[in-house]
């Protein structure tokens, strides 16, 4: 039970880090926010998702994907296809030469409901295939190029090619997608209006708790086996390979669990911003995203949250004043970090940390403060008149 | 001939030719069980090209090579890890940024699988067999220290320890002394030594002084051939030997 309790929180640090967590996501931010604001955090945290599962296949195990919004957005879809036909009843359009199918299908003369639409009814299957169906791809995708032992750069220009596709994919094809406007006008689930207040800081809350959820599980699966394999397969591919491992497997494992948890990012963006389209799955968001891990720490869990928060709290206020200058802004930003600062922005509060730590324990000893514990011990042996 | 069954390793007719240069050129070789035995041979001779193609690194031209009777070319990394032939580099390849226990908890070979590996606990067994392990390869005061802070003779140890965790029945060593002192060379004759018990062994190695102290026999290759065979005594006597190799 204990170990378990370990395992999941990861230790003393780890409750710290968990406390501070929640607390700004769950007292901090509401008390402070109007609902607006709120909400808008609420969406950045949908991004955290993706970078919770950047840190896992990029910062772990090595293997840069610049296609995770291509997850994210599959993940938004499914919910959106979902809620669309809720919204589509027959009743509400009347109006339309084919009732009870999305409007945009209407638009472009569809007569009857697309065969891929029709388990999207159920919101069951909806609610599975926001895992199943990126995590799906993931595995078609990962065992393809993993098998083969592409990695690295290649990998990542196919995966940002995926991106492409989809993106055009989607924005082609407007009968069956929506199109470039996307699914809109999303109302209801379960007859529960997303739209409300209430649904709006329910919606809220539903995300952080997922996402603390995510860390927690996260952390488990990292305090076993597989937080040592992983790196030690970023490190030496090929002693792993030899230490009789099927890697290509494990990088498949570790796509596939990135592009669910991406998967639900993207589903909760949906519920909360009320809308998906093409733009959110292209390339451009799919390198945000990886930025948002960069900043925050590519290894780490936490500092990937914190990172997607300040980058794009950063971005909508940024954005305001000047909406030429962003893109330039984060391109430096993200050149800076992986430059001067590796391990992101939990790489440097954990230098800081260790410092300040040792600062105290200096303070308390007695020595002053800026000289380290063995110069002091030193000097007070080899010179005893200095000290 | 490669019907019978009394070898661990037949090699047989074993080509790989990298832009048309044969590298190995229809290598014919038998390891027997509890075998230790030494390839030596001068730079360029195929050494290491040999035990790349045994354990799946590079995939021969032709030939085959059979482990237990079962065909190994062809076979990936892992199924040939698993089927039980352990591979060290020339240089250490150990896990830096793991610690000893890790590197060698990580080598233990249960929980290889995604899964399995997830479900894996360090159980009173692991724990035992690394205690074992750590103390054959004299690393037991180091289970904590990451690899990376290890000595390269340390380094060197670890990674054999590694391949003992696999507890695999053909051990590969290429230049397991390679810059080691004299005493973590004596040290390190004594655990091959112990080690061959009940697996066969083929080493790789270029200090002659220490051949002569661990071998069984010897094999030379000269320009991805065999060139003699035999006892060390044999080997330092052989003509053709002494004119490629050891007259340098």
């Amino acid at each position: 039970m204990n170990t378990l309790y370990n395992r999941f929180i990861g230790g003393k640090s780890g409750l710290t880090k968990l406390l501070v967590l929640a607390v700004i996501l769950l007292v901090v931010l509401p008390l402070t926010m109007s609902v607006f604001r709120l909400n808008l955090v609420g969406k950045y945290l949908t991004f955290g998702f993706v970078a919770l599962g950047l840190v896992m296949l990029w910062g772990k195990a090595g293997v840069l994907s610049l296609g995770q919004g291509v997850f994210f957005g599959l993940g938004g879809y499914c919910m959106a296809m979902f809620l669309k036909l809720e919204a589509s009843d027959p009743i509400s359009t009347k109006i339309q030469s084919t009732p009870g199918i999305p409007d945009f299908m209407d638009w472009n003369q569809l007569k009857a409901l697309p065969a891929f639409w029709v388990p999207f009814k159920h919101l069951p299957i909806s609610l599975i295939a926001v895992l199943v169906v990126p995590s799906i791809l993931a595995f078609v995708i990962g065992t393809a190029m993993f098998k083969r032992r592409v990695g690295g750069v290649y990998f990542a220009i196919i995966t940002q090619a995926l991106a492409l596709i989809l993106s055009l994919g989607i924005d082609g094809n407007q009968g069956w997608t929506g199109g470039r406007n996307g699914i809109t006008d999303l109302r209801t689930m379960w007859g529960w209006d997303i739209r409300s207040q209430s649904a709006q800081y329910i919606l809220y809350f539903v995300t952080c708790l997922l996402l603390i959820v995510s860390i927690l599980g996260l952390q488990w699966l990292l305090s076993g086996k597989l937080g040592k394999l992983l790196p030690a397969m970023r490190e030496r591919e090929d002693r792993v390979r030899f230490s009789g491992y099927d890697v290509s497997m494990f990088k498949v494992f570790t796509f596939c669990l990135a592009a669910a948890l991406s998967g639900i990012g993207g589903a909760l963006f949906v519920l909360q911003v009320g809308f998906i389209s093409p733009s959110l799955v292209g390339i451009i968001p799919s390198i945000e995203m990886v930025i948002f891990a960069a900043v925050g720490g590519r290894a780490s869990l936490y500092g990937a949250i914190y990172g997607t928060l300040i980058v794009n709290a950063g971005k909508s206020l940024f954005s305001e004043s000047f909406p030429q200058l962003w893109l330039f802004f984060m391109g430096g930003l993200f050149i800076a970090v992986v430059v001067f600062f590796p391990d992101g922005l939990a790489g440097v509060v954990d230098s800081a940390g260790k410092k300040l730590t040792r600062w105290f324990s200096e303070k308390k000893s007695g020595v002053p403060p800026g000289v380290s514990l063995d110069d002091a011990m030193l000097a007070s042996t080899a010179k005893p008149e200095k000290s | 001939m490669s019907s019978d069954t009394s070898f661990l390793l037949g090699i047989e007719d074993l080509t790989v030719s990298f832009d048309g240069f044969k590298a190995v050129d229809s290598l014919n070789l038998y390891i027997e069980k509890n075998e230790l035995r030494v390839i030596i041979g001068p730079n360029g001779a195929g050494k290491t090209t040999v035990l790349d193609m045994i354990c799946g690194k590079t995939r021969p031209t032709e030939g085959s090579v059979k482990f237990f009777n079962r065909e190994l070319v062809g076979l990936s990394e892992h199924e040939i890890v698993r089927a039980g032939v352990g591979r060290k580099f020339q240089t250490p390849s150990i896990y830096e940024n793991l610690t000893v226990l890790e590197n060698l908890e990580v080598s233990f070979p249960k929980g290889r699988s995604v899964l399995g590996c997830i479900a894996f606990n360090r159980t009173a067994e692991v724990t035992e067999r690394i205690q074992k392990v750590a103390e054959e390869i004299f690393l037991t005061d180091q289970l904590d220290v990451e690899g990376a802070h290890l000595s390269h003779g340390q380094k060197q140890w670890l990674e054999i320890g590694m391949l003992l965790m696999q507890e695999p029945k053909l051990l590969m060593l290429d230049e397991p002394v390679a810059g080691m002192s004299p005493a973590e060379r004596e040290q390190t004759a004594q655990l091959l030594k112990r080690i061959t018990q009940g697996r066969s062994i083929i080493i790789i190695e270029h200090d002659m002084e220490f051949v002569s102290r661990i071998a069984d026999k010897v094999t030379v290759l000269h320009l991805g051939k065999i060139l003699a065979e035999g006892t060390m005594e044999e080997i330092r006597h052989h003509p053709k030997v002494i004119e490629v190799y050891l007259g340098h």
